[in-house]
């Protein structure tokens, strides 16, 4: 196949397909075996510092946040993170110290609710590097070529741009149009970090939604760690297969943690916590700010459920919840500027 | 700054705008903020049957409230699909995408996108959030609409960094950089007017303005020269129906203001 240009973005993330398909055959167990553990063990066992980390759910939507925190609380570092959009998670662990390499789709940004203070401190100071950029298009069909574990999958996008240019993709002449295309680079994260409103002890994770790109993800990283609002039996999994995203073969850990997606969004069960957010994008607009985000809420808390304590506990929940299912009209700092 | 007559504000006007450039029973690409009231304004008007669709796999959907986030449980709300990334980038690539929305920190003459750096991208004196579905949308939808605040900085001569392609570096450019053919940025509103693209040198022309803005005020708002033509359009203002229905799309005025 005739190169017509190469992105100048670092790759992060591939492998030879031969040689993932060998890590596979010696670390991924077939065995339908108990992987319940506390957060704390999932984070010691399976996040490395220099790991290439990636989470699912969307931007402020269904994000493994008691994951993120205690990557924080154990202090990880030199990680490297997909910005497939990612937003509150990557902003927390950009501040904290954790994350020093992101590779771009949509990053350093809240949505509507304005751009991040923490992440963008950290880049246009040198503190956390982009190493490419890509789209959010690009970035979920990295996962597919994993997941078929492939060593790229051709697409449509990006062609013509410097999006291309700072990305690690290649062009190349299609065979059988001869026109020009771009071969996007597999990727297949070392740790891949859901949260999922229920799972079996085997780790068989359903969704309720759209599963933007769960899916691949699940499929292409090596170490697949789930968050559940509820463990399940396994009957009332096995009575709805067809809403399983994420089959137990994939997972490594499997714990439950009750609103561990806050303080974003739970689709069907709790609302965005804006008021936490606005808290955090308040206090990261300074460093001494930012750290004093982290005492209050990551280590002065010793687990997931104290931090919820101090987020608001019951009261703010169960706010959360009404909002959610349209029983109450939501309520946001960025609303009243 | 044009003068706005009572009763709407520029947002409303550009949502306004914006809604009717989207044609009944076609498709629309569209994030949060205006493009997604817009989208939502043109289905309780002209066309009922425009079908919703966002990135992160909501199809269709019938929100009761306005989404704040593009993944939000409202972009499926009564949706005829809960989907995923994977389904809509694919129906974008390969067709079923008609409309999509962008927004820009710059553009330039050929409506070329930078929403990633200000400044030198190795270390940027500042760091945007980049592409997001920006670069798939402009490359794939069959025509895009560009919803963004006009000045000199923003309507720049050269882009610091160039995400989302427009016509590129003029006509025949995107398809001979690979994009699918005939597709392309159709529309820009901006708080002064509408614009379009010459249909032969792919460049920035001016169609509309909006009431109370002189053809100068595009000019000095802009480091590029915008093509203008010997007649044009004014902006109709929004009626008082479209205003009473933006009021029930958004109450708290999260994208249109008060």
């Amino acid at each position: 196949m005739e190169i017509l240009a190469e992105g100048q973005g670092e790759l992060i993330g591939w492998h030879d397909p031969d040689e993932n398909r060998q890590w596979i055959l010696e670390h991924k167990s077939r065995e339908l075996r108990d992987k319940r553990m506390t957060v704390r063990e999932a984070v010691e066992q399976f996040v490395h510092d220099g790991d290439y980390i990636a989470t699912g759910g969307f931007g402020h939507v269904r994000v493994p946040m008691a994951l993120i925190y205690e990557i924080v609380r154990q202090g990880k570092r030199d990680l490297a993170m997909a910005g497939k959009t990612a937003v509150h998670d990557i902003d927390i662990l950009i501040g904290a110290g954790c994350v020093t390499r992101v590779e771009v789709a949509y990053a350093f940004g809240h949505e509507l609710r304005g751009l991040s203070p923490a992440g963008r401190r950290a880049v246009e100071s040198g503190q956390c590097r982009v190493v490419a950029e890509i789209s959010n298009g690009g970035y979920q069909w990295r996962f597919l070529a994993g997941m078929m574990g492939i060593p790229f999958i051709p697409s449509r996008n990006m062609l013509g741009t410097d999006t291309f240019a700072r990305s690690a993709c290649k062009i190349a002449r299609d065979p059988w149009s001869g026109k020009p295309i771009c071969l996007i680079p597999a990727a297949y994260p070392d740790v891949a970090m859901f949260h999922v409103p229920r799972c079996d002890r085997y780790g068989n994770a359903q969704i309720d939604g759209i599963i933007v790109e769960d899916f691949e993800l699940a499929r292409a990283a090596r170490r697949v760690l789930v968050t559940a609002e509820e463990i399940v039996d396994e009957e009332l999994v096995r009575a709805e297969p067809w809403r399983t995203v994420i089959p137990f073969y994939l997972v490594d850990a499997v714990c439950e943690v009750p609103y561990g997606a806050h303080p974003t969004q739970m689709p069907y069960l709790y609302f965005f916590d804006e008021e936490h957010i606005g808290r955090w994008l308040r206090l990261s607009r300074t460093p001494e700010g930012t750290g004093e985000y982290f005492r209050e809420f990551v280590f002065e808390t010793r687990d997931f459920s104290e931090y919820l304590e101090r987020v608001g506990g019951v009261r703010k929940l169960t706010s959360l919840r009404r909002i959610e299912r349209l029983q109450e009209s939501m309520q946001a700092p960025w609303l009243e500027g | 700054m044009s003068q706005v007559a009572p009763g709407y504000n520029l947002r409303k006007l550009q949502a306004c705008a914006a809604a009717r450039l989207l044609e009944d029973k076609r498709s629309v690409f569209v994030g949060t903020g205006l493009p997604m009231v817009a989208a939502m304004l043109a289905q309780r008007t002209h066309a009922p049957g425009l079908l919703i669709v966002f990135e992160a796999g909501g199809i269709g959907p019938r929100p009761p409230v306005l989404p704040i986030s593009v993944g939000d449980s409202r972009t499926f709300f009564r949706a005829v699909a809960a989907s995923s990334m994977h389904d809509t980038m694919s129906a974008a690539q390969a067709g079923y995408l008609d409309y999509g929305f962008l927004g820009a920190a710059q553009l330039d003459m050929y409506g070329n996108i930078n929403t990633t750096v200000i400044g030198d991208w190795r270390l940027p004196r500042a760091r945007l959030p980049g592409s997001g579905g920006a670069n798939d949308l402009g490359s794939f939808c069959h025509r895009t609409i560009i919803i963004m605040a006009q000045d000199r900085r923003r309507f720049a001569r050269k882009l610091d960094f160039l995400t989302t392609p427009g016509y590129l570096d003029g006509p025949g450019a995107r398809e001979r950089a690979g994009l699918p053919a005939g597709s392309g940025p159709y529309r820009v509103i901006t708080q002064l007017g509408i614009y379009g693209f010459h249909p032969e040198s792919k460049r920035l022309q001016l169609l509309s303005l909006h009431p109370g803005v002189t053809v100068d005020q595009v000019r000095d708002n802009s480091d590029f020269e915008i093509l203008i033509p010997d007649r044009m359009e004014v902006t109709e203002p929004p009626t008082s129906e479209e205003l009473k229905l933006l009021a029930e799309i958004d109450p708290l005025g999260i994208s249109v203001g008060k």
